[in-house]
Formats: structure tokens, C-alpha cells, sequence
């Protein structure tokens, strides 16, 4: 196996990775504060569609990720409605928003452009299209140095930079800022961060909010970023596998990276079974290949890969003892 | 200092919970620079009273006034602000952060954590040699003593400028030691011109470091007493409504055989933590056992293995018939059935089902006995409701109405119908926890009563309670319980709290 056919994995590991890695970090904020989200998914994919179809109607692909963000803000609120403000059962309301945008957003890409349920292919400025890094043509013809500047690093969207920017930022957020001492501690013991004097209810709508920002990017990135317009249901159960890196991380940022590229690097690897076939000499199903992540997700999920403790306070309503 | 203005005046303040009125039109007055018990039965209404002067309840109606001017306080934050702390009953702590960074929540200086860190560091040093009150900075709070996550919540407090510091019964997790150590600091603040209200329901504490008192009943304030013109039994008779009688009246006792012997005994928990190493000890017919210490010991896991809910090891006897400890061939249903009562210590959650009626809570773990049984298949409701009335007369249950749910009936009323149901079987042995664990001093009497009854009868009882002075007065022997050992046994009249509190701490004093 050559240089260039490992750094075409990595590539494709990278972009496969960053929707998981935006939706793994939202998810860290919002069950760092307490509040368990299975909603990823449905924000996601509400976003994926907002921001292509807005993308399409108006050319501007900045238009677009703003609505896309607007939209998965829209869900977050309700979510935020559903379990801080009226108490409810966080993993219902999850499961709901799940439904809700998984239905609404074909009916309504059916019902704006006729379709099939899917937005008009993006060209040109309605989309994301790679950027070149500084000095690429000079580093070109670097051996090993210049491939890797130039096809790994390099020549992706801006979306992936931002994505892999919020890991440190997020770090810096929740161990350095009073912000991300108080979000902590809401998730930890809300009781002690009310008898503080800080509002409990305040902390969590703001960690719920970062959580629609962050998942509303990721959606975005799918279908302006990743792919050229939205189809049905594309998303395909990230949310659910970035659920899974949360855990498998312990929700921590650095971890989440590490553990989003785990499975990004599974998901491309599924994209070349040429590949395994050369190194491993056995023919692998595609199929399995496909299912690989998803095996994972459930592997942590039952919590084999040893034990994760969640933030203390998680999916519990916070009431005041009486 | 003079008594013009008081630090804190509470004007008629009210306050309901649905239909339950738990500050019904209180007023109080606190003078700066004093120690002011507020004492009264559990469900009196003091927690309540206190939770809104900081902000953590709102009152209905009622106003309040700091240092002589009116003060609105709809949260914790304007509490803070008008220079109140509180040390809550179950600590407001984030047993993952360490102490640095508990006492600087919420009080940050700003967007970054660092200055505030090094600031909170040099003051918290400065507390420290200031008033006793030394814990490491650096520590995680899950991994601090009690004593310690306490003086992390006065810390907490002065941060925050506290004047007037409010302690919701700080002593109950505390062993005699540190509860010594307590009453230090506070001394300690009272002579830097802090205002201390301390909310308890023990009246040693309040005759050992009050000023005043003021007591609570049912929702309401019913005196205000100087501390030095007051005595226990005064107080007590203000908390209940009726003459009380404080110390147990009992006979010395005459043990008989041995009813219940163990030996190195040990369990070991899911985690692999020894929750009891290797303990031996018996307990003779006619006799208590009173087994002390500083909860989360052991004494939960004695209690559970020897009631057959709980895996153990080593040897149990009974009657001189062995019992089988790792409940291969023994549980909770062989033991009643070889006369084994037990009351344990958590009622809620182990005596009672809430949710379920009086009747059929007394039927429970005796609901095979042939009296109950119909058939294989039916019971006989209609028996185990009149032998229920029956019980309920007998033990001063009230109402005494079978159909009644168990989460209707107060906590007393509730702690005895289990003992109806587990002393009405007339037990060889009866295990009893924490018998008085939020119970009003009326019922409290009246359970003590019942055991010395059950003793008298030839019973063996062991008791384990975390509170000394129940198992000072009720107990025949003493034995001390520290990390899964009994540390040794004395006997009550030969023995003090100071002692026993040193064996609480695990120090096996050299008068062992």
C-alpha cells in the first residue's frame, strides 16, 4: 500500500469524521449541563436540510448554514422547553425530535421542490467548496511532507477547520472559563450551583443552545460540505454513533476527537474494501464493512469498553428538595 | 453591641406546600453577634423558615429584614448579597471538583477561572489560621471526610462575605470529635462579630452553644427563650406540646443465654470494599445490644447480613442453630421464620412500601404465615385488615385506619407500624435500626418503650442508631463500629460520649 492510498483513507477519515465530531461536541456541552440529548440526530438533520435548501433557494451557502443553525436552534429550544422548563422525560422528548424532523424535513423538501424529498444539487457558491492552504503549490513536490500538506491537511472545506478549532476551544471553555465551571457543575449537582446564586435553568438553556450551534453546523457540513444537497434521512444514525463517542470519550473534548476519528476512519474504510482485501488477503462482505461503525456504536453503547461515569445530575429534571 | 437592631427580624412569614402549611405567620428576631438555636421536631417547619430567609424558597407572605432594613430575597443571590451563608443539612457540594473550585462557584471574578483560583487559595489560608477551619485546597471532595466538606461549606460562606451564617443541623453526620471542633469555629466566628443561626433538633447542642432559642411546632414559632434561663426538659415540653420524658426509664437488665452469636463475620461489597472485617460479638436473651458509630461503618451491612439481604461470611448462631451467612441456604423469609424481626433502617425504602396500604405493609414478609393464608393461592385480606386495626390500637398508630397508604402517615406513625408488624411477632431477636431517625420526641418515647418492653420480655434486641444518646440511654452494652470492626464494647454507665466518640473515630483509646 502506497503513501497516497493511506493519505486517501486519512482524508476521507477526516471529512467522515467532522459531522461526528460537531455533533459529539454538542452533545458534550448539553449533557455536561445535564441533559441527556438523543436529539442529535433529528437537529442534524433538520440542518442538513435548512441549510441546503436555503443554500439553494439563494445561492449563498453562508445563508444557508445560518438557517440550517436557525433550524437546529428551533429544536434545541423545544428540547430545552420539554426538559428544563416543564421537566419532561429528556429521553422522550429526544426520540421525538428524532421523529419529527425525520418526517418533516422530507415532506418538506417534497413539498418546496418537487423532488422526491431531496433539495436541487448545490453548485458553486451553495456550497462549501475545499480551500487551499498557504504555500500547497510551493510544498507540492516536498516528498512525504508535500502529499501530506497537500492532500491531507489542506484542500478541505472551512467547516473542517472550524470543527477540528472547536476541540481545543471547547477544552479551554469547560476547564479554564467560569462558564464551563458552572456548566459543569449544573451537570454534576445543580442544587449546589442554585444555592450559589446561579441560575440552574440559565446554565442548562445555554448548554442546550451551544449543543443546537454545534449540531446545526455538523448538519450543514453533511449536506453542503460532505455532499452537494439533501436527501432523505442522510444523517444515517450519526447522532446516535456520536452518542457513542460521547461515551466511549467520558465526555472529554480530546477524547471526543480521538474517538469521532475511530469511527470516521471505520466509515471510510467501508468506502474502500479493495483495501482491506490487500493487506488482510481475506475478501471482507461490504456489508460488514458498512455495519462496522454502527457494531461499535452498540459495543459502547452496552458498555463493554470499560466503565464510563456520566455527569451525575444527567437526565434528571432539577427540582428543589423539599 | 446593642440590642437595637436586630441582625436578622422575620416578620410574618408563611408558607405552604399544597395543603401541607409548613410556616404558618413566624416572626423572629436574631441579634448580631449571637449563636441562635432555632429548635423543633422534624416536619416543624425550621428548614422550611430558613431555606426562605436564603432565597431557596419564596414566602408567601412575610417580610424580612437585614440589619434593620427591609430586604426583598427571591433568590439565593440576593441572599448572598444581604451577606447570608448557609450550610444545608445535605451539603450543596460538587463531590468531583476540589475545594477551590466549590467555594469559587458562582463567585468568580471573572470570564477566567485562574485569578480566581489563586485569590480563593490565599484567602481560604488566611480562613484557616483565622478560624480553625483548615481542609486542603487541592482535594477532591468526594475524597474528604464529612467533618471536612462541612467546613468546606462555612468556607464557602465567608468567601461570599457572610455575616450572618445559618448551619441546618450541621451535627447529624458528625462524630462527637468533629462536632466539638464545629462548636469551636463557631465560637470562633461569634467573636468576630458573625450572626449564627443554628437549626437543630437536639437540645444538648442548643444548652452547649446558644445564646437564644426560639422553638418551632407545627409550622409555628412557639417561644423565645434566653439559653441561660432555659432547661432541656422545658424546651422539650415547648417542642411537643406535652411533658416528655427525656431520659428512658428502664430496669438494669438480666441477660439470659446467648441468643445471638458471630463470628468474624465479613462482607465484602460489589466493588470489592470490606464493609465489615471479621467482626464477633453475641447478644444474650433479655438484653440490648447498642451498636454505635458514625453511619456508613458497617452497621448498614451487619444489619442487612444478619437479616438475610446481604452476602456474608464467618459464623452466625442463633438459639446455638447455625445460620448460613452467604444465603446459599438461608434468606430474609428463613430468618423470620427462625424468629428473626427486623427493622431496618431506612423505613422508606426497606420497611414500607409507600404506595401501598397499612394492611398489606403489615402482611409483608409475613404474608406466608398460615393465619394470612387462604389457600395456596388466595389470602385472607379481610383477617390481615382487622389483625392490622388490631396492631395499629396496640402501638399507637394514628389514624388507625388499615386502608390508609403508608406515605400518608407521618414519619413516626410510619416507623411504628413497621415495629407493630416486626414486634408483634414476638421475636427471639429483634434487629433494629435507627429506630428514631426523624421522629418526633412524642413517638420517640414511645418506640424506646417498646424495645426496653421487648427486652424485659426476655427478647434479644440489637440496635444500631448513629445518634449516642439513644444508644447511651437504651443499650445494655455498647459496642463501636469503625471501617467494618468493632472497635470495643464498654458499658453505658461505665462509659462517657467523649470515649465512645474517640472509638467512633477509629482511635482505640488507651483506656480500651
Amino acid at each position: 500500500m502506497d503513501l497516497i492510498t493511506i493519505l486517501q483513507v486519512l482524508d476521507a477519515t477526516v471529512r467522515l469524521s467532522v459531522p461526528l465530531l460537531l455533533a459529539c461536541l454538542a452533545g458534550l456541552f448539553s449533557e455536561r449541563a445535564g441533559i441527556f440529548d438523543i436529539g442529535l440526530e433529528g437537529k442534524m438533520l433538520v440542518s442538513a436540510f435548512m441549510s441546503a435548501a436555503v443554500a439553494a433557494v439563494t445561492g449563498s451557502v453562508w445563508v444557508g448554514l445560518l438557517a440550517g443553525i436557525g433550524a437546529s436552534l428551533v429544536l434545541a429550544g423545544i428540547h430545552g422547553l420539554a426538559s428544563i422548563t416543564f421537566r419532561g422525560n429528556q429521553l422522550i422528548s429526544g426520540v421525538a425530535i428524532n421523529f419529527l424532523a425525520s418526517g418533516m424535513t422530507v415532506l418538506m423538501a417534497q413539498s418546496w421542490f418537487q423532488q422526491g424529498g431531496r433539495t436541487p444539487s448545490l453548485r458553486g457558491a451553495a456550497r462549501f467548496n475545499d480551500i487551499n492552504l498557504p504555500y500547497v503549490d510551493q510544498l507540492k513536490d516536498v516528498p512525504v511532507i508535500g502529499p501530506i500538506y497537500a492532500d491531507l491537511i489542506s484542500g478541505h472545506t472551512i467547516l473542517v477547520y472550524v470543527a477540528l478549532a472547536c476541540v481545543p476551544l471547547t477544552w479551554w471553555a469547560l476547564y479554564r472559563t467560569r462558564f464551563g465551571l458552572r456548566l459543569r457543575a449544573v451537570g454534576e449537582n445543580p442544587a449546589a450551583v442554585d444555592t450559589a446564586g446561579v441560575s440552574v435553568i440559565g446554565m442548562r438553556f445555554a448548554a442546550v443552545a451551544i449543543c443546537g450551534v454545534l449540531s446545526g453546523i455538523a448538519g450543514a457540513y453533511l449536506s453542503t460540505g460532505l455532499q452537494a444537497g439533501f436527501i432523505k434521512d442522510m444523517t444515517a444514525g450519526r447522532g446516535y454513533i456520536a452518542l457513542a463517542a460521547l461515551i466511549f470519550s467520558k465526555w472529554r473534548p480530546w477524547y471526543a476527537l480521538m474517538a469521532t476519528f475511530l469511527f470516521g476512519f471505520l466509515q471510510a474504510l467501508a468506502l474502500r474494501p479493495d483495501l482491506l482485501e490487500k493487506v488482510l488477503f481475506v475478501k471482507v462482505q461490504v456489508q460488514l464493512l458498512d455495519a462496522l461503525p454502527y457494531i461499535l456504536t452498540v459495543v459502547i453503547l452496552a458498555g463493554f469498553v470499560g466503565k464510563a461515569i456520566p455527569p451525575r445530575a444527567g437526565g434528571e429534571p432539577y427540582v428543589k428538595e423539599r | 453591641m446593642t440590642d437595637a437592631t436586630p441582625a436578622i427580624e422575620l416578620r410574618g412569614i408563611s408558607k405552604a406546600f399544597g395543603p401541607v402549611q409548613a410556616n404558618k405567620d413566624i416572626s423572629i428576631r436574631v441579634m448580631p453577634g449571637t449563636i441562635h438555636g432555632i429548635i423543633g421536631e422534624n416536619g416543624a417547619g425550621k428548614s422550611t423558615l430558613m431555606s426562605i430567609l436564603y432565597g431557596f424558597y419564596k414566602a408567601d407572605s412575610g417580610e424580612i429584614f437585614i440589619n434593620g432594613k427591609k430586604t426583598a430575597i427571591p433568590d439565593s443571590q440576593a441572599a448572598i448579597e444581604a451577606g447570608i451563608g448557609m450550610v444545608f443539612q445535605h451539603f450543596k457540594l460538587v463531590e468531583n471538583f476540589t475545594v477551590l473550585e466549590n467555594v469559587i462557584l458562582g463567585a468568580e471574578d471573572g470570564m477566567l477561572l485562574r485569578p480566581s483560583l489563586a485569590k480563593a487559595r490565599q484567602q481560604l489560608k488566611q480562613l484557616a489560621e483565622e478560624y480553625e477551619l483548615s481542609v486542603d485546597p487541592d482535594a477532591l471532595i468526594e475524597d474528604i471526610g464529612v467533618g471536612a466538606q462541612q467546613r468546606v461549606e462555612i468556607l464557602k460562606a465567608l468567601y461570599r462575605k457572610a455575616d450572618i451564617l445559618i448551619l441546618d443541623e450541621p451535627t447529624g453526620v458528625l462524630t462527637p470529635a468533629e462536632a466539638d471542633h464545629l462548636f469551636r469555629i463557631l465560637e470562633n466566628l461569634k467573636r468576630e462579630g458573625k450572626t449564627i443561626i443554628l437549626i437543630t433538633h437536639k437540645l444538648r447542642e442548643i444548652m452547649e452553644i446558644t445564646d437564644e432559642v426560639s422553638v418551632m411546632r407545627r409550622g409555628q414559632m412557639v417561644g423565645h427563650v434566653s439559653t441561660a434561663n432555659t432547661s432541656p426538659p422545658e424546651l422539650a415540653e415547648l417542642m411537643v406540646g406535652r411533658k416528655v420524658l427525656l431520659r428512658v426509664d428502664k430496669k438494669p437488665a438480666t441477660p439470659g443465654a446467648p441468643v445471638l452469636q458471630v463470628r468474624d463475620l465479613k462482607v465484602t461489597d460489589d466493588k470489592g470494599v470490606h464493609r465489615l472485617r471479621g467482626i464477633s460479638f453475641e447478644v444474650r436473651a433479655g438484653e440490648i445490644l447498642g451498636i454505635a458509630g458514625v453511619a456508613g461503618n458497617g452497621q448498614s451491612e451487619l444489619l442487612e447480613v444478619l437479616g438475610g439481604y446481604e452476602r456474608g461470611t464467618g459464623e452466625i448462631l442463633l438459639n446455638g442453630q447455625p445460620i448460613d451467612a452467604t444465603l446459599r441456604h438461608s434468606n430474609g423469609r428463613t430468618r423470620r421464620e427462625s424468629g428473626i424481626s427486623h427493622v431496618p433502617e431506612d423505613r422508606q425504602r426497606e420497611g414500607l412500601i409507600m404506595d401501598f396500604s397499612a394492611w398489606e405493609n403489615i402482611a409483608f414478609g409475613y404474608h406466608n404465615a398460615p393465619e394470612y393464608q387462604q389457600s395456596r393461592l388466595f389470602m385472607k385480606n379481610a383477617a390481615i385488615r382487622a389483625a392490622t386495626e388490631e396492631k395499629m390500637q396496640k402501638f399507637d398508630v394514628r389514624p388507625p385506619n388499615p386502608l390508609l397508604a403508608a406515605k400518608n402517615f407521618s414519619g413516626g406513625n410510619q416507623q411504628k407500624l413497621v415495629l407493630a408488624r416486626e414486634i408483634d411477632r414476638n421475636p427471639d431477636l429483634l434487629l433494629v435500626g435507627q429506630p428514631t431517625r426523624g421522629v418526633d420526641i412524642g413517638a420517640i418515647e414511645f418506640i424506646h418503650q417498646q424495645i426496653v418492653a421487648l427486652r424485659d420480655a426476655g427478647k434479644a434486641i440489637l440496635l444500631v442508631s448513629v445518634e449516642l444518646d439513644e444508644i447511651m440511654s437504651l443499650a445494655d452494652r455498647i459496642a463501636v463500629m469503625f471501617d467494618g470492626r468493632i472497635m470495643g464494647e464498654r458499658l453505658p454507665d461505665k462509659t462517657n460520649a467523649k470515649e465512645l466518640g474517640l472509638l467512633m473515630a477509629g482511635m482505640s483509646g488507651e483506656a480500651a
